[in-house]
């Protein structure tokens, strides 16, 4: 081998090292980033075909709706819960510090957060979308097909149904 | 009437786009004079006409024609007039317009200041320039169209402007965005008209390095400017997000990056010309991308646009035929491209080469985490988010050997570079780097080995080193004095843009470390302490503004005991979109931000208040600034004025006075 080509097969095997090397590193740490979204059904009654339900203490994000009259705020504290809801289930979200400026009862919104029990979520995040009619889309996608009712009354109605 | 008259030099302006993309190309494969000379006059017209037409939509904005559906869903009659024109930009339709109106304009400023190009490579210029406004023009007039009239049943009023884009920094960050998104458009086109004629060489970049260099300054500019309002207006105090959007206009951004020094290379030494071009294709596409991430609906977040399928797919295929085109035409003529030059191991060719690959390995580590997600839900996989941690943890091993080959990079020769010679002026700078990182962190906080002093000596390696090299470059003209007359603008853009990116490495470095935050439940006359610093709730009242009302909380905060400054933060309920914004208060001091946003009222007394004491977060910007500054001397560099060729008699004595 002359040195020019040397040098050159020395250059690609670092070029080729390195990239595979930086794509790696990528890879791993994008696997320990990747947070699955869930809607509060699919929380309860798992996702997809094989019905895979989270684990306690998986980190995750939640997308729902709030359910009116649910927002229960300690008295001398900034913890705060309230409840989730799209189709059915209902999952709760336990959070403190300052929720955000477009946070209302019957509004979407999502959370991120570590999943302490079968149906709590701790929030380290709550976000709203700075739109009155927002609805994560995720959660507009889980409801498709569902006469479009205010999950409010949803909840009303599965209420009602318990109680003949 | 007005908003007619606007439609009508819109679709005038496409057909001119039309004449623009097919009459110069033409004359220049056919070498017909007259038609590539049509060039310069079309490029003219189109921007004309643009600038009509937005001229006709922020009329009815200031007229409050809200007979104008696009008026009638972004504006409303109490705005006050300057968000009235603001708001010309504040939804996809507008923005769009806006986006043609840059267009536009960098196509008449090629038509305008490359007069001295050869006629048949300007007039490829233009007419590869024409073709992107083709799609563009046609997106805007048959899918997006701003002029849209309601009539005759419109509304009285307006559904007003979204309270966010309520701002100081919303009137600049979206044309500065624009101009650089669209600035890529003439490298690009640069790159094409190169890749027809199948000529490189160094007079070749010589005339593509100032266009993008301004792009890249004005892309530095708004992305800046981006962040210093996200974290004005968004009342979370942060400053970058990793946001999809934000993702969307830093890929360019790297790209861009990579390829002003891939330039620089290719204008002094005629080398890497087949990887200049791939990157000045790849910042354009890059560019599109994020248009068609923003605009497609396909994300969710604060910056997308209310979502319509068609218009994402048709800025996918957009896309598809502007990155597909372009690499056909570089796999047929690239390989005729060869490079002659040769170069050594250590040189600074070598760095520079590995600038671009830190730079590629960002842009791939942000695409990654930006279309990952979008790839995992249409495989049926579930939907998921990539966390910050993400991002962080990359960019923060890859801005450790950046910055130290950024300190290396200015004081290695081109072509070959003896190890000796360097040793002293490095271990130089070495020292200079420990006393002032040691320095600046016994200053402001206590010496702890964690990430804020790695920032510091990474930001005073790279800011003591172009410091001092341009002090020798200074040296080597005789005196300083002689020097600094002699040196050319584009060494010491170069400087300042290096010491920018110090600075910026400081401030992340620092905020990231020392920031501290507190969200506090809080009454009249209740006082917190965070960080030394006492804050004190004086009192909450009610506020009433133009199209809004709200609350506004007065506090003091104190030192140690000493008075500091008052603090005004408001919650605004603005009535017409019924949403709630937070307006924070700030106190900036280049050490420091103190930073307080009122949250909700938990009961009849007592206030949820986020308090911030953010250490060196100005840096952040300043560094941007001081990058873009930087570019903006480097385009004032004397040689990229200078006439390459005499078309007519008249520009002779220009030249005389440019000499």
């Amino acid at each position: 081998m002359n040195p020019r080509r040397q040098k050159r097969l020395v250059a690609v095997t670092a070029f080729v090292l390195l990239l595979g090397g930086a794509i790696g590193a990528m890879l791993y740490a994008l696997q320990q980033n990747i947070d699955l979204f869930y809607t509060p059904s699919q929380l309860i009654e798992g996702i997809g075909d094989k019905k895979v339900k989270p684990e306690v203490g998986q980190r995750l994000r939640i997308g729902g709706m709030v359910v009116k009259g649910s927002v229960r705020r300690a008295p001398d504290s900034l913890k705060v819960s309230f409840d989730l809801v799209d189709t059915g289930p209902i999952v709760t979200v336990e959070y403190e510090g300052i929720l955000p400026d477009l946070f209302r009862e019957g509004q979407g919104i999502v959370a991120q957060g570590v999943l302490v029990d079968k149906t709590t979520i701790l929030a380290s995040e709550v976000l709203a979308k700075h739109d009155e009619e927002y609805m994560p889309p995720e959660v507009a996608e889980a409801l498709k097909g569902i006469k479009h009712v205010p999950p409010s009354q949803l909840y009303k109605e599965s209420d009602k149904g318990q109680q003949p | 009437m007005i908003a007619e008259y606007g439609q009508l030099a819109l679709t005038f302006a496409f057909c001119v786009s039309l004449a623009l993309a097919i009459v110069p190309l033409y004359g220049s494969f056919k070498g017909n004079q007259t038609a590539l000379e049509l060039g310069n006059p079309l490029a003219y017209a189109l921007f004309f006409l643009t600038a009509f037409s937005f001229w006709a939509l922020s009329y009815a904005f200031w007229a409050n024609d809200f007979t104008v559906v696009y008026v009638a869903s972004n504006s409303n009659s109490l705005l006050p007039w300057y968000y009235r024109l603001t708001a010309v930009w504040g939804g996809h339709e507008g923005s769009m317009l806006l986006w043609l109106l840059t267009l536009a304009g960098w196509i008449g400023a090629v038509a305008l200041f490359s007069r001295s190009l050869p006629l048949q490579f300007q007039g490829r210029i233009l007419g590869v320039m024409g073709l992107i406004a083709v799609g563009f023009y046609a997106f805007v007039l048959f899918m997006s169209n701003p002029f849209m009239l309601s009539l005759p049943y419109y509304p009285v009023d307006g559904r007003d402007l979204n309270p966010l884009l309520q701002d100081f920094g919303m009137i600049i960050h979206p044309p500065m965005l624009y101009m650089g998104y669209v600035g890529f458009a003439v490298s690009f086109a640069f790159a094409i008209a190169a890749l027809m004629g199948g000529k490189f060489d160094s007079t070749w970049a010589r005339w593509a390095r100032p266009w993008t260099l301004a792009a890249w300054m004005f892309l530095t500019m708004g992305i800046m400017l981006g962040s210093w309002w996200a974290y004005a207006e968004l009342g979370w105090g942060g400053w970058w997000f990793w946001d999809p959007v934000e993702n969307a206009s830093f890929m360019p951004w790297l790209v861009g990056t990579a390829l002003i020094h891939s330039l620089a290379v290719t204008e002094k030494r005629g080398t890497f010309k087949s990887w200049t071009v791939l990157l000045a294709i790849g910042a354009f596409s890059l560019s599109l991308l994020g248009a068609f991430l923003v605009r497609s609906g396909v994300l969710v977040s604060v910056h997308s646009f209310a979502a319509d399928p068609d218009r994402g797919l048709y800025l996918l295929a957009f896309l598809l035929v502007v990155v597909g085109g372009s690499l056909l035409l570089y796999a047929i003529r690239m390989n005729s491209v060869r490079s002659q030059a040769r170069y050594e191991l250590f040189s600074r060719e070598v760095l520079l080469w590995g600038n671009n690959i830190f730079l590629l390995t960002a842009t791939l580590v942000v695409l990654l985490g930006t279309l990952f997600p979008l790839v995992h839900k249409e495989l049926g996989l579930g939907s998921i988010s990539i966390g910050e941690p993400f991002f962080n943890q990359l960019f923060y091993y890859l801005v450790i050997p950046f910055s130290l080959l950024l300190g290396l990079g200015p004081w290695v020769r081109w072509k070959q570079q003896q190890v000796q010679p360097l040793l002293k002026p490095m271990s130089l700078i070495a020292i200079a780097t420990l006393i002032l990182a040691l320095g600046t962190m016994a200053a402001t906080q206590s010496i702890q080995a964690n990430l804020a002093l790695l920032g510091l000596l990474l930001g005073a390696w790279v800011g003591s080193s172009a410091i001092f090299e341009l002090l020798q470059r200074l040296q080597q003209f005789g005196s300083i004095t002689q020097g600094l007359t002699k040196l050319n603008a584009s060494h010491f853009g170069m400087t300042l843009a290096h010491i920018g990116f110090a600075v910026l490495v400081v401030g992340v470095a620092m905020t990231k470390t020392y920031s501290v935050e507190t969200q506090v439940r809080m009454k009249a006359g209740d006082q917190v302490e965070l960080a030394g610093y006492q804050f004190k709730l004086v009192e909450v009242y009610d506020l009433k503004g133009p199209n809004y009302s709200g609350e506004a909380a007065e506090l003091d905060v104190s030192y140690q005991g000493d008075y500091v400054t008052h603090l005004h933060a408001e919650k605004r309920f603005y009535t017409v979109q019924r949403s709630v914004m937070t307006e924070a208060a700030v106190h900036a001091r280049l050490s420091r931000d103190l930073y307080v946003a009122l949250g909700e009222s938990l009961s009849e007394d007592s206030w949820a208040l986020s308090l911030y004491v953010k250490p060196f977060v100005r840096w952040i910007w300043l560094g941007g600034l001081l990058m873009s500054l930087g570019a903006l001397i480097a385009l004032c560099d004397k040689r990229y004025r200078r006439r390459t060729v005499d078309r007519k008699d008249t520009t002779e004595q220009k030249d005389k006075a440019d000499a």
